[in-house]
């Protein structure tokens, strides 16, 4: 007998991506960051989320997507209703709230377990470990992302300063 | 976990830590009934919980404890030291079976027959030394026979649950306080260092508008703030006993392993901290206590060969001192020898012999703060392992604390802990480095310095690669923000003409090592809510957490001590170098004293010593309030009584504000004032005209005081200049 699992999806770069819905607090428009000098370089900064104060986390650098279309502005050019600004998915991982940096968000989808598969060998670095796999969907693929790993990935790979 | 349960546990935790406290003053004092009653009293609680809660090992314990007890409280048992141990370790193994009722719900099985032996024991033997078992007996009979009511065959039992009830019955009346959840409280906290945001927000919003509904609410907003933001950070303080009074058990227990015969004397422990200060201090506490007993006082016999009393006496002190809490642990012990010290720290290869030769007294006596130092010659249970000390010292910076050393050899040792009343809410100071602004902590700051136009050019000089600025005379190693942190040069968008370009120096103190923190501008100081940076940014050195501010920004709070580590200022050679320079410049000078120099209302020329100054204040003249004949401000929740040289009243012009509003505003010239401490520990405002200068000078007096107030008069800077007698006024 098939589950149905919610997922709240994204996109980045040309990628669609889904987290499980039960980890997602909400979804808010761009925040002006506060960068975090000398920080692991996949965090871009730190947004003020009602009084809270949230990590934010540049998802391209982390699966290594291509950084020169990022939209993530410089703040004198900021503004706020323009349609080019990153989202931020707020998820809370196992010990903290984070935001993730993401292109647009998509609907919450209810897919089955049967069109699930794991990640294939091939698939290498972060992003190896990050993605658990992918739902078959009738015209493209969507990546499940293991938030948990983001924070862990982030403290234990000292590699990732350049 | 069962409420029942829950509660039984915290009761009990309750009394077994009362019934240690009060066993230990019992032991000097053994006549005492009360404190004898007490115990009983206690001990009957737990023993009666425990049966209604079905915890037998439990309640076979307390029971024979009890017995043991009541043998006390009759007469027929004196307490000696074996009675005291026997009963200690009672309430250990209480302590372990409540731990293991929390952990798992159930007693544990842990044999507990031993112990419960060697009580019944301690009754018998005792009674038996008194002069024959069935004497006491029958003594015990005889006792025991007049003591119960004569309707009730059963004996002894109803005077106790007549306490019982009787106590009952009172404590609703005498306890004005609730339980509240931990959790609880930390939430509020976070709540109410958010509503300290938002009035941030408010109040930045308010200077723009000209609404005075606006104005007046957002100040009684501001006001209403203060107030609750004080409220519940006083639900949070708990009084300092919370920990020390499981000192004397500790203090016992050493001075019996290591044989020897201390004293402990508690003062101020009803002074209040934080609950999460509290916590965190309690084992450095426990470790300077313990160490003083082991390192610091002698055995008795080799006290009495040097002519003290046998007994070493242990004070620990609790105070409040101008915003912080002192804690000060002294013994009258052998001191510490820094000879000593610093062959250690050789033989250790801590140091080198060329540092050993220039270490001051104090460097050297700081030496037992380095990890691995021990002056233990064999390592024994208690202490000499070299952990410790430096532990201690981590521990109480954690919390933004920082401890003192001072001996006398042959005389004792004192250590002095100066710790934060609260973490949650802190004043700093704001700056801003490549664009983004940063908050320091005000608990580091010793002061501003900004140098413009050619200065800045100039004034900073390099030893080798290392950039200096001479501040009064001494060299003052600068760390440039933007650089430590790796952050792109901030370039102003139009370039400054040479003489605007400015240099701000926020100097800054960790340990005893001072530098000068270069950033690109000083913005403002704010009350701000530390929050933690969380797990993600853990690793990030040099900061120690986030906050928010007024206009909704993060900022990042500096951590000065990682900065200053990462910076190298406390470990680079060539920076170590300059300060021992400084030092030893410091202790040949010491005729020459800082002076703070101002002009009086009237003009005169005056100075005080810095040291005594504790900041410099600007008021707006309306804050004077009139209370009887003298001037009064409201300076951070303190009345501040200030106090004018010069005749020439500075009040006028706030009353001819009063009375026309509108020019108050353009006239309001802030009052300059000059926060001094008094020996006292008081502090007064001088009301002075300007400030002129700091300078440093060899003080050579040149005349007498020609009106009182005045101690001295002086040439300073080629100009008369009269000495002010802080304490006569």
């Amino acid at each position: 007998m098939a589950q149905f699992h919610q997922f709240c999806t994204f996109f980045l770069d040309h990628f669609f991506f889904g987290l499980e819905v039960e980890n997602v607090q909400e979804v808010i428009r761009y925040q002006s960051i506060t960068c975090v000098p000398l920080a692991p370089p996949a965090v871009r900064g730190l947004i003020n989320l009602r009084s809270q104060i949230v990590p934010a986390v540049d998802l391209r650098q982390f699966l290594e997507l291509d950084q020169n279309v990022t939209k993530i502005p410089v703040e004198t050019q900021l503004d706020k209703n323009s349609e080019h600004l990153p989202l931020n998915v707020v998820v809370r991982t196992a010990d903290e709230v984070i935001s993730l940096l993401v292109d647009d968000v998509g609907e919450v989808l209810e897919i089955s377990d049967a069109c699930f598969e794991k990640s294939p060998e091939t698939l290498t670095g972060n992003a190896r470990q990050l993605i658990r796999g992918a739902y078959k969907l009738a015209d493209q693929l969507l990546l499940i992302l293991d938030t948990d790993k983001v924070v862990e990935l982030t403290i234990l790979k000292p590699t990732l300063r350049n | 976990m069962d409420e029942d349960i829950k509660a039984f546990l915290v009761e009990s935790y309750e009394n077994i830590s009362q019934i240690e406290t009060d066993l230990v003053t019992l032991e000097k004092n053994p006549t005492n009934q009360d404190l004898l009653e007490g115990i009983y009293r206690s001990l009957h609680t737990i023993k009666g919980n425990c049966g209604f809660m079905a915890f037998p090992t439990l309640e076979a314990l307390t029971h024979s404890g009890e017995n043991l007890l009541s043998c006390l409280r009759d007469g027929q048992l004196q307490l000696n030291a074996e009675i005291t141990s026997g009963l200690l370790e009672l309430l250990d193994a209480m302590q372990q079976i409540c731990a293991q009722i929390e952990a798992i719900g159930q007693e544990g099985d842990v044999d507990y027959s031993g112990l419960i032996q060697t009580l019944n024991q301690l009754q018998s033997r005792d009674t038996g030394d008194e002069g024959g078992f069935c004497t006491n007996v029958t003594i015990n009979s005889q006792k025991q026979i007049p003591k119960p009511a004569p309707t009730n065959p059963e004996g002894s039992k109803l005077p106790c649950d007549r306490e019982e009830l009787m106590s009952a019955l009172t404590t609703p009346n005498t306890v004005q306080s609730i339980r509240v959840d931990i959790n609880l409280l930390d939430k509020l906290m976070n709540l109410v260092g958010e509503l300290v945001l938002v009035r941030n927000q408010i109040q930045q919003f308010s200077t723009l508008q000209d609404e005075t509904a606006f104005v007046t609410t957002s100040q009684q907003l501001n006001r209403l703030t203060t107030e609750l933001q004080e409220g519940v950070m006083k639900t949070r303080m708990q009084p300092i006993s919370t920990i020390t009074r499981k000192f004397p058990r500790v203090v016992r227990d050493v001075a019996i392993a290591t044989e020897k015969q201390v004293q402990l004397e508690i003062e101020g422990e009803e002074t209040e901290l934080d609950k999460t200060i509290i916590e965190a201090i309690k084992d450095p506490l426990t470790h300077l206590l313990r160490n003083c007993v082991d390192h610091g006082i002698e055995s008795p016999e080799v006290r009495q060969t040097q002519g003290k009393s046998a007994t070493g006496r242990l004070r620990l002190q609790a105070f409040h001192e101008s915003g912080y809490v002192t804690i000060e642990i002294s013994d009258d012990g052998a001191g510490i020898d820094s000879e000593r010290l610093k062959q250690k720290a050789l033989s250790l290869g801590l140091i080198t012999p060329n540092q050993a030769n220039c270490l001051s007294e104090t460097d050297a006596l700081n030496l037992i703060f380095l990890p691995g130092f021990s002056t233990a010659n064999c390592v024994t249970r208690l202490s000499g392992r070299g952990v410790g000390m430096d532990v201690v010292k981590t521990d109480v910076e954690k919390v933004g604390g920082t401890v003192d050393v001072h001996t006398q050899v042959g005389l004792g040792t004192t250590f002095k802990l100066k710790i934060p009343l609260t973490l949650a809410i802190i004043p700093a100071l704001i700056v801003t480095s490549g664009g983004d602004c940063y908050t320091i902590p005000q608990t580091n700051l010793l002061e501003l310095v900004r140098l413009q136009g050619e200065q800045a050019d100039h004034r900073i000089e390099y030893v080798h690669k290392a950039p200096v600025y001479r501040l009064r005379g001494k060299l003052l190693p600068l760390v440039y923000l933007n650089r430590e942190l790796e952050l792109v040069e901030w370039e102003p968008k139009t370039a400054h003409p040479q003489s605007e370009i400015m240099l701000n120096i926020v100097v800054l103190q960790v340990d005893n090592f001072t530098f000068g923190l270069v950033v690109d501008a000083i913005n403002d100081t704010q009350e701000i809510v530390v929050k933690p940076l969380g797990k993600l940014l853990k690793e990030t050195p040099c900061f120690a957490g986030a906050t928010i501010l007024g206009d909704g920004k993060v900022a990042l709070i500096l951590d000065v001590f990682s900065l200053a580590s990462r910076a190298g200022v406390l470990s680079d050679e060539q920076t170590n170098a300059l300060i021992q320079q400084e030092i030893s410049s410091q202790s040949t000078i010491e005729t020459v004293q800082i002076l703070l120099l101002f002009e009086a209302l009237d003009n005169s020329r005056m100075a005080i010593p810095l040291s005594r100054v504790v900041r410099l204040e600007e008021f707006p003249r309306t804050a004077i309030e009139q209370v009887g004949d003298r001037q009064v401000i409201q300076y951070r929740d303190q009345i501040l009584y200030l106090v004018n040289f010069a005749n020439v009243s500075f009040v006028s012009s706030q009353r001819f504000s009063a009375a026309n509003p509108k020019t108050a505003v353009l006239d309001a010239d802030p009052l300059q004032v000059v926060v001094v401490a008094c020996q006292s520990g008081r502090q007064i405002g001088l009301v002075v005209q300007r400030m002129v200068d700091i300078v440093m000078e060899d003080l050579c007096i040149t005349g007498e005081a020609t009106r009182p107030g005045v101690q001295a008069i002086a040439v300073i800077q080629g100009q008369v200049t009269e000495l002010l007698d802080i304490e006569a006024i």
